[in-house]
């Protein structure tokens, strides 16, 4: 019988790459990521190493999902706009992205993602603040936050480029 | 064609695989099997490079057939002069490099 684990955990949204390390770690464990909700992880009994899990900002195109599972991954679930996927370690390595250039063009569209929530917050904010809104100082901080993100996920982009100087 | 910029190892690779028309998982395994298995494309790398290509009118969509479900992708004439540009800088650096290192033995 496989035994089902709950944890509740959270990452901040530039910690992306952290919550995948961990994720990895648990599988390593015989942990295996079995579903997702927010803040949720529910992990049952596997080999250990047996799966790599990975995660992406969806793009929500139907052709990149059936290229996914042509190649054997599968799609855990998706919180928000985050998709976790895993695969089988004995059929090679897994990774979404992996030259320069796609993993630049990967922040990029988390940093659009992530500017269009900050500008939503940041509008609604300054909105409520005019209109006496108890929640406006809510909002603002979000979009604080938000903009945070966006300089941490540049930092990552930042290291790339500095790789291509060098490296195709 | 943006003769001047060199290709990156994912596109060139890509472009070989669509020496015949091929869908997305097909080129991953064509691009493995034509590199021995050092080039191995990830499925996000892929997917982006094949919509950039589209783009650029190097590659088109053939028009999905029925029954099968899976879309396929072949090279332009602009995509093969592409790969033929590229094809004769790589030689050029190759021998280039060939000669600096004869001369030096």
């Amino acid at each position: 019988m496989s035994e089902l684990t709950t944890i509740h955990k959270w990452y901040w949204v530039w910690d992306f790459e952290k919550e995948e390390e961990w994720l990895n770690q648990m599988a390593e464990e015989g942990q295996l990521l079995d579903g997702v909700g927010w803040c949720t992880y529910r992990f049952r009994n596997s080999l250990p190493g047996e799966y790599v899990i990975r995660l992406d900002l969806d793009r929500n195109e139907g052709n990149f999902h059936e290229l996914l599972a042509d190649a054997g991954a599968e799609c855990i679930g998706k919180v928000f706009k985050w998709a976790y996927y895993r695969r089988r370690t004995d059929e090679g390595p897994f990774e979404l992205y992996n030259d320069i250039d796609s993993k630049e063009e990967y922040l990029n569209r988390i940093i659009r993602f992530i500017g269009i929530i900050c500008m939503l917050n940041l509008g609604i904010g300054l909105f409520g603040i005019g209109a006496g809104s108890p929640a406006a100082p809510l909002n603002m901080l979000c979009a604080v936050l938000l903009a945070y993100a966006i300089g941490r996920i540049h930092g990552k982009k930042e290291v790339l480029q500095k790789e291509r100087k060098l490296h195709e | 064609m943006n003769e001047a910029y060199a290709l990156t190892e994912t596109t060139y690779y890509i472009l070989l695989a669509l020496y015949q028309p091929n869908h997305g998982y097909g080129i991953m395994q064509k691009a493995e099997e034509l590199s021995s298995g050092r080039v191995r494309l990830a499925a996000g790398t892929l997917y982006g490079a094949l919509n950039g290509m589209c783009e650029k009118g190097w590659i088109i969509q053939l028009p999905v057939e029925s029954g099968s479900r899976r879309k396929e992708y072949c090279l332009t004439e602009a995509g093969y002069a592409v790969l033929d540009n590229e094809l004769a800088r790589l030689e050029k650096l190759v021998n280039d490099g060939k000669k600096v290192l004869e001369e030096t033995i």
